[in-house]
């Protein structure tokens, strides 16, 4: 028993449950928050310990391309769309309105990952409680592999899909104003002097009231 | 069994603190360099007064009279201020900047954490640093910070696309994304170093590297003449020290990490057996300096750019420019693998 406790398999599983507890209790902190900014940073922390989560699966590039996109850049826009709207402090949490509706759509989700995971799946789950690779496993290696070999046409269909919808986006927002007055920067790089400044021959003024009095 | 685990983590830690107590060190001279080499460019002195013991020694005690400084003053916190998040934020920014130098290598072997993704974790862990500032700029309560803040944001999301693009021409050139393994594939002198089959990607990275850490000539972000600070404006004392420290901990990052992968870390530009051609950790200082040195010049020469003349060069020159040098460097990579490294 001490023995188990002190080994390293013990340490790595009480991990688990570590992070496993602060994703629940951000997640819910996250739709029970009075304060958008504080559910928006809440968010952050839960894709921070799912990152560590998948850390402990040995998927190391996967959790940090998790920490890199939803963190640092998704949730980063999420920040600053927050704060321009200038959303009030509401005095109850908009939680209440939803709860029924809420709980039950949760309770059919949770019936029907039950009858998947503990019915038809079974057998295809891990049985070890310990995700162990080899010295030198490369995780990257294996993602390009079913990316980009097992998986090619339907990864290029929604990358595909993806640059639809950003073109789509973008064309939404793109709305040109008619008094429009963006510089244009070619017009800027290919103006001469002689369109901006016109140099007048005259000849020197000659006059004797130079300090303006007479 | 635990003991070794437990002296695996007081081993790691004692590492930490020889990679961070230097890099604290050269934060404060390099706020010292930075002042006497633009006031070098700029035809002034700068400070050469502080000294030891009655001997004015060029001024170099004056990093340790403004910590001193800086650590005995007030923190003041503005009316309404969101205090927790207020004081995080200093630290955020702080932590990001120095949990990123985890995975970088001095030498070869020479290197905290010699992780596969190393690339990928850097590309992360400089991402963070954007909530230091955001969190600032909004906890903050004033109006100059929350548009220093958002600035920021935007700015830092848009280089880093660049950034992200050029280091994945890096990644293409050595075959990995581990930096001990991108330094190696540079051996041979400075002919088989990555800047010169990567050069649109190496000026692009250091460019966007300047603005990622919000220094002039892209420091809109705290733009004096138009923001008075932008997101540290309400920051005084220690809290204004730390996000001093992060910044000055960012460019470090930057100009080391431009070494790393596009001119050949730790090894010498001279091939050969002679002594001079010795790959050494002195190099690798060299010529992180260099870079250092780069940054100070662009301050002290460069006017600040409009703030929509930063996103036409972020989105419209830079990153057409990294997807075109990517294709041509996979295709290179291809067919002409020699061409490329060492």
């Amino acid at each position: 028993m001490i023995e188990y406790l002190l080994s390293g398999e013990f340490y790595q599983i009480m991990l688990f449950y570590v992070y496993s507890a602060i994703l629940i209790g951000a997640a819910l902190a996250v739709v029970t928050m009075r304060n958008s900014i504080y559910s928006a940073l809440f968010l952050i922390l839960c894709f921070f310990s799912a990152a560590a989560l998948w850390m402990l699966l040995e998927a190391e590039f996967l959790a940090l391309t998790l920490v890199l996109v939803y963190v640092g850049a998704v949730m980063v826009l999420f920040l600053f769309v927050i704060m321009m709207l200038d959303i009030k402090v509401k005095a109850k949490s908009g939680m209440s309105n939803y709860t029924k509706i809420g709980l039950l759509v949760a309770l059919i989700m949770a019936i029907e990952m039950i009858l998947l995971l503990g019915k038809k799946l079974v057998g295809v789950l891990p049985q070890d409680d310990l995700v162990k690779h080899a010295q030198g496993h490369s995780n990257v290696n294996e993602v390009a592999t079913s990316l980009y070999m097992k998986y090619s046409l339907p990864f290029e269909l929604a990358s595909v899909v993806l640059l639809v919808a950003i073109i789509a986006a973008v064309l939404l927002t793109l709305r040109r104003r008619d008094d429009y007055k963006i510089v244009n920067p070619e017009s800027q790089v290919h103006v001469k002097a002689k369109d901006r400044m016109r140099v007048v021959k005259m000849d020197a003024e000659r006059g004797n009231n130079i300090g303006g009095e007479e | 069994m635990i003991w070794d685990q437990i002296w695996m983590i007081i081993w790691t830690l004692l590492k930490i603190v020889a990679i961070v107590l230097p890099l604290i060190i050269v934060v404060a001279y390099l706020t010292y360099a930075e002042r006497r080499v633009i006031g070098f460019m700029q035809g002034r002195m700068g400070p050469n007064r502080v000294g030891l013991f009655g001997f004015k020694l060029w001024g170099l005690a004056q990093p340790f009279a403004d910590t001193v400084k800086l650590l005995l003053k007030e923190i003041i916190f503005p009316a309404n201020a969101n205090k927790f998040l207020f004081l995080m934020a200093p630290v955020i920014t702080l932590a990001t900047a120095f949990a990123a130098w985890a995975v970088v290598p001095f030498s070869d072997g020479l290197v905290l954490a010699d992780i596969n993704a190393g690339l990928v974790y850097i590309l992360a862990m400089t991402s963070l640093g954007v909530y230091g500032v955001i969190i600032a700029g909004w906890a903050s309560n004033s109006k100059y910070a929350l548009l220093g803040a958002l600035r920021s944001a935007a700015q830092i999301v848009s280089y880093e696309i660049a950034m992200g693009f050029a280091l994945v021409g890096v990644l293409i050139a050595a075959g990995s994304l581990n930096l001990t393994t991108i330094v190696h594939g540079q051996a041979g002198g400075i002919g088989h170093w990555f800047f010169i089959p990567l050069l649109p990607l190496f000026v692009i990275y250091f460019i966007s590297g300047v603005a990622e850490t919000n220094r002039a000539p892209f420091d809109v972000a705290e733009g004096e003449s138009e923001i008075v600070a932008g997101f540290h404006v309400e920051y005084s004392g220690a809290a204004f020290a730390l996000f001093f420290l992060g910044e000055y901990a960012n460019m470090i990052m930057i100009s080391s990490l431009t070494a790393i992968m596009f001119m050949g870390g730790w090894y010498s530009p001279f091939s050969g057996d002679s002594w001079i051609a010795q790959p050494s950790i002195l190099w690798f200082f060299m010529k992180t300096g260099f870079f250092l040195l780069l940054y100070l010049w662009f301050r002290a020469t460069f006017p600040r750019y409009r703030y929509d003349q930063i996103m036409r060069l972020g989105w419209k020159v830079f990153i057409p420019i990294c997807i075109v040098w990517i294709m041509v460097v996979a295709v290179v990579k291809v067919y002409r693998p020699d061409w490329i490294g060492g």
